[in-house]
């Protein structure tokens, strides 16, 4: 139990519409959505809310898109909208930068997410550094968890832990982990950390398992958990909020956010303003599929727009040559070989993708 | 005309694989090389070409008899800020493959030959030099109010260095995309990827353009400048001709260019997927190529 009296969660979910959410959203939050978001999930209980670019802090960019307001403006909007919940803002290394996050913490924001793809966790050890030294609590994202072993994962995880890390995720960036790969590759972490550092995870629904591997995760020792109202998010979407809220309750594990009020934030509140909701549409599920980055959908459809390609071409093609998180210039490169194959070769181009 | 005698301070890949490039100088004679390891791989591979070598660290190289006229520098940007003012006080000419910064920002092609004189020139980053020529490219045609640059390199081409530095990496190359490119404002992204078999070096250069660009006028700019960085980085091509996308309100009314680029390094001792680190003792070799021409002709 808790001083207040409160039931003592057993898991703690982290919102992250207002983060991954802004890849379906073209990344075009504006302060007003960012707002209302904020002031519902808060009311319902969630205790962190997630905001920045889709590829985090200065993310804006020709590769991953513009931001209609930028990163610091949104995050301390956040700051003063909440009342209980506290910010967090996600960095990529390579992407962002130890000083986007100081400006962050400087508007208010107090949860670090550092994010690195799964086998790369090193280059984050100076970010975690300079998270902690700042007294935000700090969390560690393994981006396209699919790709590594549970063991490679539990490795990689240590790196985190040691340089800072107070809860490690495993990110199923692709919505490509198969039910006993989230759970081994949970159990994985939490045998590796023995309680020094809390173990988290991030699910898509490209293959309609983002709730069934959240409650398997949560089951193999998870405690921290991420979903999006409406499964805003990229790819099919995240898993979503409002959903974990009712099926946690359902099997009577404590999140601390009322279900009710949950769905009142995803119907009534997030709905309104979604151009075009997240679906499991033939792109998204190759990308579960073939285990391609789910943020890549956007980009491959705007691709598929210039250079008159098919978006789920191009995303089989990425997920063949292994592109990692961060690398969306790749799938213009596709998109022109691709181009050029159907206009000067036709004969092997369908030999290619038959 | 005699060459010109010229020291490596560092024994690691990149040292290893400038001694490969320089070995090939006309102008450059390599007399020495400076690690900390005596077990170092690097030393043993450059005692094997007759090079001088110590494990001793930069003193020794002070106490030589025959003082290198250039000295390169491929260590670390914390070692190098200690070097540097030795270098220079004992008019050693330094060239610094370190994100140190201690001297102007050069990337060959571009300005190179307003820095001959400079007592410490840098080399930026590898991104910074895989990219800076194309930025540049643009700007002598079109004024470029923003570039960005993408650099994907292969996980197993990124050492320790990189990967606790990442953040010099992303801060120098914008500056430098800039300040050098020619751009008003950069921006750089750098991506580990660590696919099996490795790939290559990508790198990919955003300009913005304005609405009424000669858009022949700055793919040919673009294929002129890749003709002269392959003089020196033999593995450096196009992937695709320059893109053109016309304005948009979200990029404040211009329109952009994309060029995309691979970089296949030469396989001197790094493998071939290294272009990043190929690139980098490519375009540090013709510095020193260069810088050691104007000596040997000037005293000639």
């Amino acid at each position: 139990m808790t001083l207040a009296g409160a039931p003592a969660l057993d898991v703690r979910i982290t919102d992250s519409t207002l983060r991954d959410g802004s890849h379906a959203m073209s990344h075009q939050f504006s302060e007003e959505q960012v707002r209302v978001t904020v002031h519902a999930l808060d009311a319902a209980g969630v205790q962190v809310i997630e905001v920045s670019h889709g590829d985090g802090l200065g993310g804006s960019s020709f590769n991953y898109g513009f931001s209609r307001q930028s990163d610091i403006d949104l995050v301390s909007a956040a700051v003063d909208e909440a009342n209980r919940a506290r910010i967090a803002v996600l960095l990529i290394p390579g992407i962002g930068t130890a000083d986007d996050l100081k400006r962050a913490h400087d508007v208010g924001a107090s949860v670090a997410r550092i994010a690195t793809h799964c086998t790369e966790a090193d280059v984050a050890i100076q970010h975690f550094g300079a998270a902690r030294s700042l007294g935000m609590e700090t969390v560690g994202f393994l981006m396209l968890s699919h790709r590594a072993s549970p063991e490679e994962l539990a490795r990689q995880g240590r790196i985190m832990v040691d340089a800072g890390a107070q809860c490690v995720y495993v990110v199923d960036s692709a919505g490509a982990l198969m039910l006993s790969d989230a759970q081994e590759r949970i159990a994985a972490l939490v045998a590796e950390f023995r309680g020094e550092a809390e173990v988290g995870f991030h699910g898509h629904q490209n293959l309609s398992l983002g709730i069934a591997n959240s409650v398997l995760a949560y089951q193999s020792g998870a405690k921290q958990i991420d979903g999006a109202l409406c499964a805003l998010g990229a790819g099919a979407g995240n898993a979503p909020t409002e959903v974990l809220v009712a099926v946690f309750e359902r099997l009577g594990v404590v999140t601390g956010v009322e279900p009710q009020a949950a769905l009142a934030a995803a119907e009534d509140v997030v709905r309104p303003y979604i151009p075009r909701l997240p679906s499991m549409d033939r792109a998204s599920i190759v990308q579960g599929y073939a285990g391609v980055y789910s943020s890549f959908l956007r980009h491959a459809e705007r691709a598929s727009a210039r250079y008159g390609v098919p978006a789920h071409e191009i995303l089989q093609r990425v997920g063949e040559a292994g592109y990692v998180g961060g690398q969306e210039d790749m799938i213009i490169d596709i998109a022109i070989e691709l181009s050029k194959e159907l206009h000067d070769d036709p004969e092997s181009h369908r030999a290619r993708t038959a | 005309m005699s060459k010109v005698p010229a020291a490596i301070v560092g024994s690691g890949n990149i040292a290893t694989d400038l001694l490969a490039k320089l070995q090939r100088s006309e102008y450059v004679e390599v007399v020495y090389m400076v690690g900390i390891d005596p077990k170092s791989d690097g030393l043993a591979r450059a005692r094997e070409q007759g090079i001088e070598t110590s494990a001793e660290g930069v003193d020794w190289l002070f106490d030589r008899p025959k003082r290198p006229q250039i000295v390169f520098e491929a260590t670390s940007a914390k070692a190098h800020l200690a070097n540097a003012p030795r270098y220079a006080a004992a008019g050693i000419q330094a060239v610094d493959l370190t994100p140190a910064m201690v001297g102007p920002l050069v990337c060959p092609p571009v300005n190179l030959v307003q820095h001959l004189d400079s007592p410490n020139i840098s080399m930026i980053t590898c991104g910074g030099q895989a990219t800076i020529p194309i930025v540049s490219a643009v700007s002598r045609v079109v004024p470029v109010a923003y570039a960005e640059i993408i650099a994907s390199i292969a996980s197993r081409s990124a050492g320790p260095g990189t990967r606790a530095n990442i953040d010099e990496f992303t801060k120098t190359t914008s500056l430098a995309v800039a300040t050098v490119g020619g751009a008003t404002r950069g921006k750089a992204i750098i991506i580990l990827n660590p696919v099996e078999p490795p790939m290559i070096m990508r790198d990919t250069v955003f300009c913005t353009v304005p609405d009424d660009a000669d858009q022949d006028a700055i793919a040919a700019s673009v294929f002129e400048m890749v003709d002269t960085v392959k003089g020196y980085v033999p593995g450096y091509a196009l992937r695709a001709d320059p893109q053109f996308d016309g304005p948009r309100e979200e990029w404040a009314g211009q329109g952009r260019v994309a060029v995309f680029l691979e970089v296949r390094g030469t396989g001197d001792y790094l493998p071939p997927y290294a272009g990043n680190l190929d690139i980098m003792t490519a375009a540090a070799a013709s510095v020193g190529e260069r810088l050691a021409r104007s000596r040997a002709l000037a005293a000639s």
